[in-house]
Parts: C-alpha cells; structure tokens; sequence
C-alpha cells in the first residue's frame, strides 16, 4: 500500500497581487474574507494573541462593564488569548478593549517575541530548557 | 453576554496566575486535519485547562458591482484551542491548535507569522487532509515538523516513504507521537525546537 503524494511548496516572496480580472468572478473565495471590522491601516497589528496585558489600574468609575471585567482579570499578567477565552469574545472585539485601556493607560502590553530571520538562539535554547523540566 | 454578572465572570484561578515578572511571550502552532490529535496534544502538555479563543471572518468585497451598498455579509467564525507553559518567571509558551476551515488561519493576522514554529500533526490514514496546511506553511516560510499520531488501526508507513509521499526535505524531523501522552508531545516540541535551533545556527553561519 502507498501512502497519497503530495508537491512541496516554496516561500513566496511578496503576497501575490489580486488576481487580473473581473470583480465578482474571484476565484479564491478567501481573499473575499478580511477579519471583522480590522482597521484599514492595520493599526490593530501591534496586539498578538500572545501579547501579555496587565492591569495598571482599580477600574475606575468611568470604566464600562466589559473594561471593568478585563481589567480585573488582568491583575496579573494575561494574554490577549486568555482574555478572549475568559471574557468569552472573539479576539478582535478584545483587541478594540485593549486599545481603549491602553489609551487610558489603565492596562500595559508587553509584545510577544516574534520569529525573526535570524532567530535568536538563546531564547531557543531558554525554551528547550523549559520543555525538560515539563 | 451579562457584564452586570462580572463579578462572577470566569477568570484564571489562583494557580493558574502568571507571575508579575512574565515579560514575554512566545507561541506554536499545532496544525492538522480534523480529528488527528490536536485538541489532545494542547491538552496534554498545558499547565492550564485548554482554553478556546476565536475570531470572526466577514465576507467583504463581494457584490461591490450589483449589489452596491447593501452590506450583506456572511460571517465565519474560527475557533483556537490553547494552552500554556510557563518557560521561566520571565517567559511563557503558548501552544495553539485549530480545528475548522484551515484556509480561514492564514486570514488571522500575526497567528503563523509571529509562531516560533509548527508541528503538523497527521493521521496515516488520511494523509492528504495536511497536504494544504503543509504547503501553505511553506509558502510563508514559516518552519514545521511534522508528528505522526499513531492510531491503532492507522496503517504504518517506513519514515522514508513518508517523507517522499509528503515531499519533504531530508533535515525536516518526521516523528512518531501518541498525543495523549505528555511525554510524547513534550517530546515533539522538543524537536521542533533542535529543529529551528539548527535552523539558526546554519543562518547565522552564512
Ligand atoms: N490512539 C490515539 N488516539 C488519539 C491520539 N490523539 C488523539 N486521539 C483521539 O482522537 C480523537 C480526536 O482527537 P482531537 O484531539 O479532538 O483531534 P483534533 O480535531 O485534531 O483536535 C480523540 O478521541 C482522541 O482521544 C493518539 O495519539 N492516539
Ligand atoms: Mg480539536
């Protein structure tokens, strides 16, 4: 018996521009989907699922009930993840949350370390460490 | 959903609270097909109780010609088990695994791109539902081994005729795994990690 096969494939250098043709004959139904409501700038990009949030701040009177409730689940450090799951909304409802505090500067965000074209090898080598002990 | 209850709101509980020293974190993607194991890989190797985050897809840009300004949408959400592993005081690993419409994870902005990495899972006897997954981590260059959850009645392949039916190059790991055990899935992390070390190390070379 042989296994199905499949064909390798290789980086693409830059995303492919939209496909020549007429609107509404798009082929890729995926290009039709854009997360809901995602500013047009991106502006949003700086929060990642595993960006750590911590309350800086008692909510104050002002807060409404959703930022009461995350603030007060971010008294110690959470991801954006975990709050979503916790505040049972979808990820991009609590990244709009998030900006509000972090204007208010009622919460801080510590970014992710993100994969990068020379990973750094001590941060590998922390997270090895990590998984040994588990 | 009641913000008036928030008081009584789920949250972390005592032992679940990351340290205030936590100043960063990292993240792993776990793909595959429907049913191969994910879920239970996240599960057995997170010191928290899987979590599910999701995102909401809305189908924008279609009809701009004939159906001007009606906004009709048609949304699609998708769904993100996780888990975690506190590293050290200062660091934390978070494990994601997604069920659902995999052409929808490559829409959610910063998930893959930012992964350290990810592990394909597959199921031998349904080998062609990763074929996507693994091409479309190719074409983002995102770096993935792959594990081999072995299911009872799942047939056994040589890992040489796995790796020429999956196309891949001889320094990607294949491994075996049971999902279900901690160690094995430890285990599997483990050698994503040597995996993008070597991948390093041979990048800082040049
Ligand atoms: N025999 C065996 N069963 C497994 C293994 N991993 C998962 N399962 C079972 O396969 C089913 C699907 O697993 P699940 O983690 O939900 O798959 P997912 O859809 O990829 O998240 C569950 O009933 C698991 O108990 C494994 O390594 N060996
Ligand atoms: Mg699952």
């Amino acid at each position: 018996m042989t296994p199905p096969r499949r064909q390798r494939r290789y980086p693409q250098q830059e995303p492919l521009p939209p496909a020549p043709g007429k609107r509404g004959e798009e082929k890729n139904p995926e290009r039709l989907y854009v997360v809901a409501g995602a500013d047009e700038d991106g502006s949003r990009a700086a929060l990642d699922l595993v960006t750590l949030i911590v309350a800086r701040a008692e909510p104050p009177p002002s807060a409404t009930p959703e930022q009461a409730a995350l603030l007060r689940l971010c008294t110690s450090p959470l991801s954006v993840a975990e709050l979503s799951a916790y505040l049972n909304l979808p990820f991009s409802a609590v990244t709009v949350l998030i900006t509000e505090l972090l204007t208010a500067e009622l919460v801080q965000a510590r970014a992710p370390i993100v994969r990068q074209a020379v990973p750094d090898r001590s941060l590998l080598e922390a997270v090895m460490h990590g998984l040994q002990r588990l | 959903m009641d913000f008036k209850g928030s008081d009584t709101l789920p949250g972390p509980r005592t032992e679940d609270h990351l340290p205030h020293t936590a100043q960063a974190a990292v993240k792993i993607v776990i793909v595959g097909g429907f049913g191969v194991g994910k879920t239970t890989m996240v599960g057995s190797v997170s010191e928290i109780k899987p979590l599910t985050t999701e995102e909401t897809m809305t189908q924008a840009g279609i009809g701009i010609d004939d159906n001007y300004g009606s906004e009709s949408k048609t949304a699609t959400t998708v769904a993100m088990d996780f888990g975690r592993i506190s590293i050290t005081d200062q660091l934390v690993l978070y494990l994601f695994g997604t069920p659902g419409q995999e052409r929808f994870w490559f829409l959610w902005n910063g998930l893959f791109e930012g992964a350290l990495g990810a592990v394909v899972l597959v199921d031998t006897r349904r080998l062609e539902v990763s074929f996507d997954v693994m091409g479309r981590l190719e074409e983002r260059g995102v770096p993935f081994v792959v594990a081999v959850n072995s299911f009872p009645d799942a047939p056994r392949y040589p890992i040489s005729e796995l790796r020429a039916a999956l196309d891949l190059p001889e320094e990607v790991p294949i491994v075996e795994c049971d999902a279900r055990r901690r160690a094995s899935s430890r285990d599997v992390l483990m050698t994503l990690m040597r995996f993008l070390h070597s991948l390093a190390v041979m990048g800082s070379a040049r």
